[in-house]
């Protein structure tokens, strides 16, 4: 069975006397190892889509069965539970809190998991070890680059072990250079067997995938494909290619700039 | 989430923000301050006035023209009433739970001078030689008023430590001469101290013969006018002190003939009728203090509420990045109200610090006795910790109910 499989999501959003679908019908699947980026222009749709993947919010109709299980059917308490145990949230502006340190920041999902102190205490330096950032655990965030704040995050994202980890637009508030190492340990993660979503307008970022869902008006556009882009740049063995492989030029994927503008908002 | 991490959680929170938070509990620090520093002196003159009223002795009965009591005497038809006489006293005496009896007069004399030094406000109460006993007014040195002394019209007097150190501070006032109206008494004896009450000395008073305060007083004025005299009588035992008052009441109402449908013309007055006549007053003061800490607490709750409100709104980003992460509604809204009870019931704990102290000062440099029992400790704390619950519950629910996705992108 497949980690995700979503099947005529449509979310509706009234506005007035108008409808709109923020989601038109967008079915997807994600197995377990997958490396997906989903893309698209703002207002294509695809926020909601990974807010929906992220148990954050339900479809207003349609199907989404997480790990077999029917998303749309549970309680907040429930989607609460999922989320912390099951979805690792990265976004584009860190997300930190601001008068915590690094360490007690990667903690809070252990804290909501009921997890005891000792465990807390080896699993977080793990996990900071993991990102690089041992000798920043007792920093807060306002002492951190913004590369370090992002590999916090990372780290908080992976404490609770999640069947996935989401990623909105993870290098947007990071200069090129640091936006490259942070997807280079996107690239370690997903190597390690993490299930990675992005969710980026960034065709750069989004190259980094084996696979890109482009995302236009709330549906898939199947036209400009569903394809496993960069798979054969990290042909053979997975993770055989090393660190040094990530960053090597790949073809552009079919143009989804071409499109004309959809109406902004 | 733990317990612990929950308590950690809401501390975090207040370490960022000092001084707003000291500022938020401003309100229930003023309240519990005042609620506990009144209460605490309220308290202190309770355990004084329970300490006067059994000194009065648990087998005491004054018999007077009416009950004593607060603000419902007929002024009018009491002064009206037939007179308490020797007769009656002499009467008592032979009840069977009657052990002894004095009748009373008393009168307040404006100053008593003694060779240029003077004492003013003096009580002058004539009564017979049982009196020592009735009263519970053990004698320091010399003796009490004798039996003769009343049946001779003596003009002796015991006097109290009051007078004592004002007006014999260097010599023994034994067989010294006293100007008392316009006779001369003769000083018998000294009484034991009694103490003050509410700062009025209790000693600040000279026995004279029953017989002799007749003569030399005919005239009844103030209190004593419209009481007259009263006959202070001593049960044989605690237990027989309900049969004395039957057998004083029947006695009375047969020497007046008093037919049965009539009220009693007269009052029979027990240690519990002074004690409920202190407890009227003082439950009306209880009622006010409690208005007034209610009100305090009132502000400083909303106080708690406005800034919860302000912090909700503050945190919004924190709120649905802590839901994203896995923080349920719940998870959201223990946390908030943990902060609001933590803030009012530190705020608790220094009003209660603060009341204590304020109360220590004020029995330090004035007469009034602070005394704090050690519910009032905790009524302080759970009372703030109330508030903090009553006023977090809106501002903790509204963070709660925030949705994750809108509070994501809340800037």
């Amino acid at each position: 069975m497949s980690l995700i499989e979503a099947r005529g999501l449509y979310k509706t959003y009234e506005l007035g006397s108008n409808k709109l679908n923020a989601l038109d019908g967008v079915s997807l699947t994600i197995e377990k190892g997958e490396y997906i980026a989903i893309m698209g222009p703002s207002g294509s749709g695809k926020s909601t889509l990974m807010h929906i993947i992220g148990c954050l919010d339900t479809p207003t109709s349609g199907q989404y069965l997480f790990k077999e299980r029917d998303i749309t059917s549970l309680s907040d308490q429930e989607l609460a539970r999922l989320r912390n145990a099951e979805i690792g949230f990265v976004f584009q502006s860190f997300n930190l809190l601001a008068r915590l340190s690094a360490f007690r920041n990667v903690e809070m999902p252990m804290m909501y998991a009921g997890r005891s102190r000792a465990e807390r205490e080896r699993k977080v330096s793990a996990a900071l070890e993991r990102v690089g950032l041992t000798g920043r655990r007792n920093n807060k965030p306002n002492e951190l680059s913004g590369g370090e704040m992002q590999r916090v995050a990372i780290a908080r994202a992976l404490i609770n072990d999640p069947a996935i980890i989401l990623a909105d637009e993870p290098t947007g508030n990071l200069d090129s250079r640091t936006g490259v190492e942070i997807m280079k340990l996107f690239d370690d993660l997903s190597r390690q067997g993490n299930t990675m979503i992005l969710v980026t307008h960034d065709a750069g970022v989004a190259r980094h995938a084996r696979r890109i869902v482009h995302m236009v008006d709330g549906r898939v556009d199947e036209a400009a494909g569903s394809r496993p882009i960069a798979t054969e740049l990290l042909a053979g063995p997975l993770g055989d290619t090393g660190p040094s492989a990530s960053p090597a030029p790949a073809p552009r994927p079919p143009t989804p700039d071409l499109r004309p503008p959809t109406t902004g908002h | 989430m733990k317990f612990l991490d929950l308590i950690r959680t809401a501390l975090a929170g207040f370490r960022s923000h000092k001084m707003r938070a000291f500022l938020t509990v401003l309100g229930i620090v003023i309240g519990v301050m005042t609620v506990i520093s009144i209460l605490s002196l309220v308290q202190g003159m309770n355990a004084s006035v329970e300490k006067q009223i059994q000194s009065l002795g648990s087998n005491t009965i004054m018999v007077a023209k009416a009950t004593f009591g607060m603000g419902h005497i007929d002024v009018d038809e009491v002064s009206k009433r037939k007179d308490l006489t020797v007769q009656d006293a002499e009467a008592m005496t032979q009840l069977p739970a009657v052990k002894m009896v004095s009748p009373v007069k008393s009168r307040q004399i404006g100053s008593v001078n003694y060779r240029g030094r003077k004492a003013t406000q003096v009580e002058v109460d004539g009564v017979n030689a049982d009196y020592e006993f009735v009263g519970n007014y053990p004698v320091e040195s010399g003796r009490f008023i004798t039996r003769d002394d009343y049946l001779r019209r003596a003009s002796v007097c015991v006097i109290g430590s009051y007078l004592v150190d004002n007006l014999f501070p260097n010599e023994d006032p034994i067989g010294k001469l006293l100007a008392l109206g316009n006779s001369r008494f003769l000083i018998v004896g000294v009484l034991q101290s009694k103490g003050s009450f509410l700062g009025q000395s209790m000693d600040n008073v000279i026995f004279i013969p029953f017989t002799t305060f007749e003569l030399s007083f005919p005239k009844a004025i103030g209190f004593g006018g419209l009481f007259g005299m009263q006959i202070q009588v001593m049960s044989r035992s605690t237990e027989q002190i309900d049969d004395a008052v039957d057998q004083i009441r029947e006695l009375l109402r047969r020497r007046r003939g008093l037919t049965y449908d009539k009220p009693d013309n007269f009052g029979i007055n027990t240690q519990d009728t002074i004690r409920d006549i202190y407890k009227n007053i003082t439950g009306v003061a209880f009622i006010v203090m409690i208005a007034v800490a209610a009100i305090s607490l009132l502000v400083g709750g909303i106080g708690i509420m406005n800034i919860m409100l302000v912090s909700v709104t503050e945190r919004t980003k924190e709120i649905g990045l802590r839901k994203a992460i896995g923080a349920s509604s719940q998870n959201i809204l223990l946390q908030f109200l943990t902060e609001a009870v933590i803030l009012s019931g530190i705020g608790g704990l220094i009003g209660v610090g603060l009341g204590l102290g304020i109360a220590g000062i004020i029995s330090a440099v004035s007469p009034l006795k602070a005394a704090a029992p050690i519910w009032t400790i905790f009524l302080g704390f759970g009372f703030s910790a109330a508030v903090g619950i009553f006023f977090g519950i809106y501002p903790a629910n509204r963070a709660a109910r925030l949705n994750p996705i809108q509070a994501l992108r809340y800037e």
